[in-house]
């Protein structure tokens, strides 16, 4: 049995134990002249990891009584977290190494997080949603300090640790509530407990204070305060990685409670997400409009594209779920390409976030602006680039599940939020020439901006399969539906 | 090759674009004059390839020809096809094109970039003609912003920038509307297939909106989501503020695209969405449209005589003619549609020829005023007599092609209001009143302005840009069947369905009331 058991934790296992033997190694070896290395290593055990459960896993596996599922859906949001985290961990290893920065707990902590977000995506239990979750925010408050003298990446990291430790209470207030009405920690003890049509008021109280810790993680208005100063404050690989893989595990996390625990009272928390997501996508347009550090602007963009991902969890079908799924990958797709360009903005070797830097950046460097233009037009949603497919999918998905008015509002923000992108366009292209930025110089980064923007352009074609992928994943939490 | 024929000619400009992406370097002259023979090979070529279309359609056959579907993501299909209404429009923008690129011979800022902008503007204008898919016709439509908000936010005049994210802020905020409206048909009707859809009937049940009651119910509202854009995109009063600033401010070559083939597409809208998809939204909302079409013509027209900026002057007497579209799409009969469809085509060619007229002298004085200007006979023979030509066919002059479009649209909404029908004819005498007023202050009296003392005439390359133009606007005014005859199938189907799709709705509400 509990072999069976640790078959299906296998990669969680390897990963783990992988990222104590590397320290251990590096510990007693080259410590921080070593970095580059295990930085490219551990890329590489991302990808053998997310090739090897995309390629063998099958089916529904179970482990510990059910507290840890190996299903469908944790597999996709797996390979696609492992994925862009080996692509986030090489594209900013370039500008660390050179700021002195790159030290080897970076790597490490980052294999630490990936274990924790695993586990959060697979989590069948409150006590294993918790734990998943907090070894992934504990490693997470390190990195984000990991510039150590730096005023404001110290403050990023604080603010994190403060404000996640709030959501960590929150949400384990709510599970003691869902405990003590429930009797169980297991989803599938609460889902029977909660019935069908509407919960006990005990369980709703629990189940509201789960949802706000998880808004949070998601950083969903009006529990977003934290992401732009974080954003902001981290060294931007950092900023880089929370955009992504965090997202999408958190993403993942309340997926798992709203529909393996939750799935029975759907009227009950349908309300409480779709005005998460329309908050969330009207704060990210409006606000993101008057910001001109990008790292700031990109922090209320992931606000307001995480309202469009919560429009899909909010239509509470399996339609829904694939829509979120899909609008993850894209939105993690664009944003490594993102990312890839705000690395390279420098000017005499020095960071630059300013937006009006770009200054006549088409002019200095025509191929990077107009990767960089597919990728914003993409994050926009205008067609026909991915990122407008995403839309659609949610926007189905809120029009099959009810929300009509939700998908109104939303493609309203969207207009709204479609200025600020406009806005970086006009001064690459149209705005007064200065002295420009350096040239860039990683290729890893050059090449990921592409490859990003290929992807934005040529993933209409089939989506590369993502939404097969997606639709089966969605599948594996809806069984009962 | 007749199976993808549309696609070949739709995506021959996108391959042209890709080549100057690809292989063309640097910014000397050479370069420049190689990305401009590029262009307009590819143009001329695409041209001589979509009149294959020309020639191997039907025009007895009122559904869709030269079909070709391919599967795709979402349930979706990538689906293109021609039918009497969208094959005159392809064949629009593979005519105006080439001129258009050679027009653009004087650029000389960014040539490279300038030519893969409307190379790949032709290739998004062409699909949204052939789509017959919703979601596929929703992404040419919408794709063809990014080009356009860059041509003129990169070579626009001085104030471009506020005129570019202006007419994309605009023309998205209309969009996203119809397109929560396509989901909404998508979910409903469990297809994005347009010729399904077309035979789809919506609900039209009476219903209550936030305290509103909408007579036409779903129909309705999705109506007005499609009308929102379309309305935009046409663009109608009130919602045209958008075009003169888009005009003013766009290069000519910009300009002329804009007033002849993308205004078009809220027009081709019209008769491919709203009247076959939605016909009780639509007869709901009919005398509003017309009355919003005559306030259009005769108020713009007004509007245009006060204009101090030539290009401004045309935006409005665009939108004027734009009001006659719409009047007679609406009249929902047979004149009404052969005139919107005519008026349309019409208006492609004089309206793109006088904003070239302008954009010959602004290339010599750089300055649009009209004020500027005056006693131009004196020195440019060549470009009165054009300038004239093509003021007379605004005015719509019989023996012109402006003249058809006009009298068939009255004619045609004239048996549906005839009060409408008194005000938009009101507007034909405002037309000629402004129309007239710019060209004695452009081109006649003394020649005093000392600026204008040595302007030159057309050169050889102007006269034969206009040529064409010249030719289209006298063939279609003195025998009009030409395109009569290749709509009047698509047109006679399309009323057809309308009225049964009315009367089948007014039966279902007598038997329901009973």
């Amino acid at each position: 049995m509990l072999q069976a058991d640790l078959n299906i934790i296998l990669p969680e296992i390897l990963l783990a134990l992988y990222a104590m033997l590397a320290l251990v190694t590096v510990v007693y070896t080259g410590k921080d002249k070593l970095a580059p290395l295990l930085t490219w290593v551990t890329a590489g055990v991302f990808i053998l990891l997310g090739v090897w459960i995309g390629v063998s896993g099958n089916g529904d596996n179970a482990a510990f009584n059910g507290t840890f599922n190996d299903d469908a859906f944790s597999r996709f949001a797996k390979v696609a977290m492992l994925l862009s985290g080996a692509a986030v961990l090489v594209m900013g290893q370039d500008h660390m190494s050179r700021r002195g920065m790159l030290r080897f707990e970076y790597p490490i902590l980052v294999s630490l997080a990936m274990v924790g977000m695993m586990t959060m995506v697979s989590a069948g239990d409150l006590i294993v949603l918790y734990m998943g979750l907090e070894l992934q925010s504990l490693a997470l408050y390190v990195v984000a300090s990991l510039r150590r003298d730096g005023v404001k990446s110290t403050e990023a990291g604080m603010k994190y640790f403060l404000l996640g430790a709030l959501s960590s209470g929150l949400l384990l207030y709510g599970s003691s509530l869902v405990y003590g009405f429930s009797g169980t920690t297991q989803f599938a003890g609460i889902i029977e407990a909660v019935g069908h049509g509407h919960a006990p008021l005990g369980l709703l109280f629990g189940l509201t204070f789960v949802v706000s810790g998880l808004a949070f993680k998601v950083s969903a208005v009006p529990f977003h305060m934290w992401t732009p100063d974080v954003y902001e404050g981290a060294p931007t690989p950092i900023t880089a990685f929370f955009a992504t893989a965090p997202k999408l595990a958190a993403m993942g996390l309340f997926a798992r409670v709203l529909f393996d625990a939750f799935g029975g009272v759907i009227g009950d928390w349908q309300q409480i997400l779709a005005l998460l997501s329309v908050l969330s996508m009207f704060l990210g347009a409006i606000a993101a409009i008057g910001q001109t550090n990008i790292k700031r602007l990109m922090a209320y963009s992931s606000i307001a594209h995480m309202g469009y991902a919560l429009m899909g969890l909010a239509a509470g079908t399996a339609l829904g779920i694939e829509a979120m799924l899909v609008y993850m990958a894209i939105y993690m797709a664009m944003n490594i390409g993102t990312f890839a360009f705000i690395l390279s903005m420098e000017k005499d070797g020095r960071p630059v976030t300013d937006i009006a830097s770009l200054n006549m950046y088409s002019k200095q460097s025509s191929g990077r602006a107009l990767a960089m233009l597919f990728l914003l037009f993409s994050l926009a949603g205008v067609p026909p680039f991915l990122g407008f497919f995403g839309k659609l999918y949610v926007l189905r998905a809120a029009f099959e599940g009810g929300l009509a008015w939700l998908a109104i509002a939303g493609v309203i923000a969207s207009v709204i939020g479609a200025f600020y992108y406009l806005r970086i366009v006009y001064f690459m292209y149209f705005g007064e020439e200065t002295d420009g930025l350096d040239q860039a110089r990683s290729p890893v980064q050059n090449i990921l901006l592409a490859a990003s923007a290929a992807v934005m352009l040529l993933g209409i074609v089939n989506f590369f399969g993502v939404d097969s992928a997606a639709q089966t994943a969605a599948a594996a939490l809806m069984p009962h539906h | 090759m007749n199976d993808s024929l549309l696609s070949l000619v739709t995506f021959l400009p996108t391959f042209a674009a890709l080549i100057l992406v690809i292989f063309l370097r640097g910014e000397d002259e050479m370069a420049q004059r190689n990305a401009k023979r590029v262009a307009l090979t590819t143009t001329v070529i695409t041209f001589l390839v979509s009149l294959f279309i020309l020639a191997g359609f039907d025009p007895s056959n009122p559904g869709f020809q030269f079909v070709e579907e391919r599967e795709w993501v979402m349930g979706m299909t990538y689906k293109m096809g021609v039918d009497g209404i969208s094959v005159l429009f392809v064949m629009l923008t593979t005519f105006i094109m080439p001129l258009v690129i050679w027009g653009s011979w004087g650029v000389t800022k960014r040539v490279k970039e300038y030519m893969i902008a409307f190379l790949l503007l032709e290739t998004l204008m062409l699909g949204v003609f052939m789509a017959l898919d919703l979601v596929l016709f929703y992404l040419f439509f919408e794709a063809g912003l990014i080009p356009m908000f860059l041509i003129i936010g990169i070579w626009g005049g001085a104030n471009r920038i506020y005129a570019s994210f202006k007419f994309f802020l605009y023309t998205f905020l209309g969009s996203v509307l119809m397109l929560v409206a396509m989901v909404a048909m998508f979910v409903q009707a469990g297809t994005t297939d347009i010729p399904t859809l077309m035979t789809h009937e919506f609900a039209s049940d009476t219903m209550h909106v936030l305290g509103f009651t909408v007579i036409g119910g779903v129909q309705t509202l999705m109506f007005l989501a499609f009308f929102a854009s379309f309305a935009v995109k046409m663009p109608m009063w009130p919602v045209h503020t958008w075009l003169p600033d888009a005009h003013v401010q766009a290069p000519t070559a910009g300009s002329v695209v804009l007033a002849s083939i993308l205004l078009k597409m809220g027009g081709y809208g019209f008769l491919r969405f709203s009247l076959p998809m939605f016909p009780i939204g639509s007869e709901v909302m009919t005398p509003l449209i017309l009355w919003m079409s005559a306030i259009a013509i005769v108020y713009t027209s007004l509007v245009a005589l006060v204009q101090e900026d030539m290009k401004k002057l045309i935006a409005y007497s665009s939108v004027a003619h734009m009001g006659y579209v719409t009047m007679g799409i609406f009249a929902a009969n047979q004149q009404g549609i052969d005139g919107a469809i005519f008026q349309m085509l019409s208006h492609g060619f004089i309206s793109g020829a006088l904003f070239l007229c302008v954009g010959v002298i602004y290339d010599r004085m750089h300055t649009r005023d009209i004020d500027a200007y005056g006693g131009l006979v004196t020195r440019m023979p060549a470009y009165a007599t054009i300038f004239m030509f093509f003021t007379m066919a605004n005015v719509g002059l019989p023996g012109t092609s402006g003249f058809v479009g006009e009298f068939l649209t009255l004619m045609g909404v004239f048996q549906v209001n005839t009060w409408v029908a008194l005000v938009a004819t009101a507007g034909v005498i405002f037309s000629a009143a402004y129309a007239l007023y710019l060209y004695r202050r452009v081109v006649f009296g003394d020649l005093i302005k000392e600026s204008l003392k040595s302007i030159t005439d057309m050169t050889s390359r102007e006269k034969m840009i206009f040529a064409p133009l010249v030719a289209m606007t006298l063939i279609l005014g003195v025998y009009p069947s030409l395109i009569t005859d290749i709509i009047h199938t698509s047109v006679e189907n399309l009323i057809s369905n309308y009225e049964t799709a009315l009367a089948h709705g007014a039966s279902v509400d007598q038997a329901a009331s009973h």
